[in-house]
């Protein structure tokens, strides 16, 4: 016997036989039925947000420290178009979130009614997918297919739109929840091609200056455990993206830290000189290869990606495979050890000590503090890099870190290390400011006991500081970092480096609000931190058991001074990096 | 650089919206549509487009691929990389007056051009061809003797037995 439910009803049961336990959402008329049906039940919560972007970016957050689609629930009109910016965050980085936004009633789309938005077309070119539900009884089997298309395949955000009269409380319809999902059209790829995988496993093998360079495709495919496996077994050296890191452990000997536009010396110099490189999960960004026409020039590529399209899109593969990541890894670790058990000399063990030997020069020489390094005892003002190597030691290492965009969020990707998956949660792809602060709620949410920190700077965190009063509301015990420079600092770095020292709209020195007072004023615990040596005592009572159940937020006044390097030379190979400040850069004019 | 047409035969689900994905994927990703055509099939739950783009032979697999990953895409064929047919349907209004009159009908007919409407100084002319000899019979007309066209883009299918849900 199936159950009589109104559309409402059923658009919020479906979503309990979902197995949904937070939505992250905000009410208005259109949404008004939908939210009734929520008021009725108990099974799932309701988290009031104070603005709808931040709550895409909490099921953002909740999404990527569980694997789990994070679900929305937004009105019509303003409410719809303000969760873009939050849905564009989760296309770019391939987060599975199931955004359902309420619209007018089917016989006022296109007539200008209020407060309607074509939601539908505005969000269309950052969904995976998207619905508009025509009648009630199709809330069922849309339900079961946006969440089944959001978390397979390569994952992503999937709309759906759901005009309010298909909420009518008055018109009843039988429900039952589908069990399966058929989509002709929808197929995503179960095992790589097994010639394919063999290939690879011989360049493998075959390779003298190896890299292996895994992104966040590693960490949403569930191969983690497999990578590092892999890799450790060959004993070759591993480079994340910012996307990628946990998928490998931060702090192993192995791990050459992150690559890219500010990725590590020895992890640039490895890609740009290897003669394999296999990309697993990763996308091959333009914030990683510089100029593709001259990255990695000795390399053959082995690629292995779920998503096709993101097969020689941007750099060439010799070896593309395309195929989830667990059962692949899985089979080309097989195919290893069948091939080490057999000649157990396979691997040229000399060559790879001698780019090990390499690869340890490079880090030696110009490994990640070496700016630091010579510049001890300097002025005395607190650097980045120190504030985020403290919230390390005095976490040990045991949390959760989401951040905003900038200077800041280079320095914890740099600096933190991260030795398991989903606990580094950060906007890559869109590089969303505002980002930080919602995101760590919704990891929160997700686990309630573990340490949440979120590094951020002042220009990252007024764009979403709002949700100040939903911490509190909701008692969410998380630790917000402030770098605070002063200025759009990563900006203000480029104006340094490229334009003469010209801060055109980068800094508001004079304008910021005193951040501590602000964060008590909505109840919060607050520190503000100027010296090196009181550093270590704050950072100690923000994570140790004196404000275990508080919000603390640690307003740490950094040199404003500071540049992120290394830094990628614009237009060149990764081997080419601007290590430190230059001499004669015109970068230390004060602001006009 | 080879920068070439190729024809994509598409073949999606027959739902609103559907095709509003397709076009807005050429428009967001900076491809090129030159041509488009789309009609339900003979099974009405499938609508099939034929869409004329051209560019390097890696930025059609790229545009291959990206309609691929649209969820409502069923199939995706390149037919300029077989053997194919194609055909474009074109009516014409054409001025036809005093001695241009006969002429007119006599273009037609070598291009096996049908006239399709009559009025006392024009005929509408119904053509069915490829492009080029479309665009040839534009040019045998005298200039400025074409009044109107209107063209349906290209339609094509492949040779053979081979049906395109089983290639």
């Amino acid at each position: 016997m199936s159950e009589r439910l109104s559309g409402g009803e059923m658009l919020v049961r479906a979503l309990q036989d979902e197995g949904v336990d937070y939505v992250f959402g905000y009410p208005g008329g259109a949404a008004l039925h939908i939210y009734d049906a929520i008021f009725k039940q108990q099974r799932l919560e309701h988290i009031l947000v104070r603005h709808e972007q931040a709550a895409t970016h909490m099921a953002d957050g909740y999404a990527r420290s569980t694997g789990r689609p994070g679900v929305v629930l937004v009105t019509s009109g303003p409410g719809a178009t303000n969760a873009i910016t939050g849905i564009a965050t989760a296309y770019m980085d391939s987060i599975p979130i199931v955004v359902i936004s309420a619209q007018v009633p089917n016989e006022f789309i296109g007539t200008d009614a209020f407060q309607e938005t074509d939601m539908v077309g505005v969000s269309r070119p950052v969904v995976k997918h998207s619905y508009m539900v025509k009648s009630a009884a199709d809330i069922p089997h849309i339900v079961k297919e946006a969440f089944y298309i959001a978390s397979s395949g390569r994952p992503g955000p999937v709309v759906i739109d759901v005009p309010k009269d298909t909420t009518d409380p008055n018109e009843l319809f039988d429900y039952e929840y589908p069990a399966t999902v058929a989509l002709r059209s929808y197929s995503p790829a179960v095992r790589g091609h097994a010639g394919q995988t063999k290939k690879a496993v011989a360049a493998l093998l075959d390779a003298k200056k190896p890299v292996i360079y895994a992104g966040g495709g590693v960490i949403q495919g569930e191969g983690t455990g497999l990578l590092t496996d892999l890799a450790k077994r060959l004993g070759y050296p591993v480079t994340n993206t910012l996307m990628g890191l946990g998928c490998f452990p931060g702090s192993d000997e192995q791990f050459l830290g992150m690559l890219g536009m500010h990725g590590t010396f020895e992890a640039n110099m490895a890609m740009h000189h290897a003669d394999l490189i296999f990309a697993v999960g990763a996308r091959f960004d333009d914030r990683v290869t510089n100029n593709p026409s001259l990255f990695a020039p000795e390399a053959k590529i082995i690629h292995l990606d779920i998503d096709p399209a993101s097969i020689s899109k941007i750099v060439n593969a010799d070896i593309p495979i395309v195929g989830p990541a667990v059962q692949v890894l899985g089979e080309m670790h097989r195919l290893i050890n069948a091939a080490l058990a057999s000649k157990p000399d396979r691997i040229d063990s000399q060559a790879l000590a001698a780019w090990w030997q390499r690869i340890r020069r490079w880090r030696e020489e110009h490994g990640l503090d070496h700016d630091q390094r010579h510049r001890a005892g300097g002025n005395g003002s607190l650097l980045p890099q120190q504030v985020v190597q403290a919230m390390y030691r005095a976490s040990g290492g045991d949390a959760f870190v989401t951040s905003d965009v900038g200077q800041h969020q280079m320095f914890a990707a740099q600096y933190f290390k991260f030795d398991a998956p989903r606990r580094w949660i950060n906007s890559g792809g869109l590089g969303t400011m505002g980002f930080g602060l919602p995101a760590a709620m919704g990891v929160q949410f997700a686990h309630p006991n573990a340490t949440v920190a979120c590094v951020t700077g002042e220009g990252s965190f007024m764009m979403n500081m709002q949700e100040l009063s939903t911490c509190m509301q909701y008692a969410l015990p998380i630790k917000i970092v402030n770098l605070n420079n002063q200025a759009l600092g990563m900006v203000k770095q480029w104006q340094d480096m490229q334009y003469g020292g010209r801060h055109s709209h980068s800094t508001y020195r004079d304008a910021l609000p005193d951040f501590k007072a602000l964060c008590e004023s909505f109840g919060h615990i607050a520190y503000r931190v100027d010296a090196l040596d009181e550093l270590d005592a704050v950072m100690a009572d923000v994570f140790g058991p004196k404000h275990k159940d508080d919000l603390v937020f640690v307003d740490a006044h950094i040199d404003p001074e500071e540049h992120v390097y290394p830094m990628a030379i614009k237009g060149g190979a990764m081997k080419d990096m601007v290590l430190a400040r230059q001499p004669g850069e015109n970068d230390i004019r004060e602001d006009v | 650089m080879t920068h070439e047409r190729h024809l994509l035969a598409i073949l999606l689900e027959n739902e609103a919206g559907a095709l509003s994905r397709v076009v807005g994927l050429f428009a967001q990703r900076n491809y090129n549509i030159e041509t488009l055509t789309v009609a339900p099939t003979e099974d009405t739950t499938l609508s099939r487009v034929t869409l004329t783009t051209s560019g390097d032979p890696s930025k059609v697999e790229q545009i291959t691929k990206h309609l691929n990953r649209l969820i409502e895409v069923v199939k995706v064929i390149d037919l300029t990389e077989g053997d194919h047919i194609e055909r474009e349907v074109m009516l014409a209004k054409v001025s036809a007056v005093g001695p241009e009159r006969p002429e007119v009908k006599r273009t037609c007919d070598i291009f096996r051009g049908q006239i399709v409407d009559v009025s006392s100084d024009t005929y509408t002319i119904q053509l069915v061809g490829t492009t080029e000899k479309l665009d040839a019979f534009i040019r045998a007309l005298a200039a400025g003797t074409i009044l109107e066209v209107v063209r349906s883009g290209v339609s094509g299918i492949g040779r053979g037995g081979d049906k395109i849900l089983s290639l």
